[in-house]
């Protein structure tokens, strides 16, 4: 059988874009600091990460200030979501293929 | 890519769900200890209705019992939230947490609405001479409060919530027992759910 890699996602073959869909699939919003203390990244590899997923318009970005201090939150788009699914299937496809 | 690397990474994927959305780092002995003060202050209530002229009592004589109980409440929720606190931080320091972050505001905030509206109702309850519905309001509002937060920390959190409402439940339909049931509630129940958690995620 021919392996169908249509849902396969080459923005998720980066773990730590990856690692973001996670965390914003199960959480309505995440703010930086938040994401910088769960994945254990450093900054500039986040940033560089929430940027690409934010051109691809898998995340959208809301700035605002708490006490004069930037408070950047992320959120999913539903086309993030969908894609971050599709990723998912395409895994577990994969896995399914190497059993049989 | 191979198989095993597959699982693994569809593995962490799930932790990552996981740890992301819930606050985990509440810990378990602060539970035991925060049981340990409602029992003496449930104690304390026994001995003050049971024995009226008590060191206590004289020493407090010109207060009325109710005024002496909602002292005592109060000061048994300040050093619970304390303890909890404190020991929290601890705990989040070892597993590497901040203490303030988005799922322990999320935490907080759920918790907070049924908490205040419950505090709210058994001041109104207490001004108005309803003593005998405050324990299982307290106990019923804070089994919602554990409900509505749970799903931002351990799944047990939801069980202990949904025992303390039946406690409640059965406080306010037997109010002569409701110092004993509240008791069992805040004292005898944190310390089981506190041991639950310790044994589980901690040692």
């Amino acid at each position: 059988m021919k392996l169908d890699l249509s849902l396969y996602d080459k923005i998720f073959e980066n773990r730590v874009r990856l690692q973001i869909m996670s965390v914003l699939a199960v959480n309505e919003e995440y703010d930086f600091n938040s994401f910088k203390e769960v994945l254990e990244v450093t900054d500039g590899n986040l940033a560089s990460n929430l940027k690409t997923l934010e051109k691809e318009e898998y995340i959208v970005v809301e700035k605002s200030f708490v006490d004069r201090k930037s408070n950047t939150k992320y959120k999913r788009t539903t086309k993030g979501l969908k894609a971050f699914e599709n990723h998912l299937i395409a895994l577990e496809n994969l896995i399914k293929q190497q059993y049989k | 890519m191979e198989q095993k690397d597959l699982f693994k990474e569809l593995g962490e994927i799930r932790l990552l769900m996981e740890k992301s959305s819930k606050f985990v780092s509440i810990s378990g002995l602060s539970g035991v200890l925060i049981g340990c003060y409602a029992l003496l202050g449930t104690l304390f209530g026994y001995y003050t209705i049971a024995i009226p002229d008590t060191a206590i009592n004289r020493f407090a004589s010109g207060l009325a019992i109710p005024t002496l109980f909602l002292i005592v409440a109060i000061l048994i929720l300040t050093l619970s939230l304390l303890t909890g606190w404190l020991m929290a931080r601890k705990k989040a320091k070892k597993n590497k947490q901040s203490i303030w972050n988005i799922t322990s505001k999320s935490l907080l905030f759920a918790v907070s609405i049924p908490l205040i509206t419950g505090g709210v109702l058994a001041l109104v309850l207490l001004s108005q001479g309803y003593y005998h519905l405050i324990a299982g309001i307290l106990l019923i509002f804070y089994g919602l409060a554990l409900a509505a937060g749970s799903i931002y920390t351990f799944t047990e959190v939801k069980w202990l919530g949904i025992l303390e409402i039946c406690l409640g439940l059965m406080a306010v339909c037997l109010p002569d027992h409701g110092l004993m049931l509240w008791g069992l509630g805040f004292g005898v129940l944190h310390i089981i759910y506190g041991f639950i958690v310790y044994k589980k995620y901690e040692s």
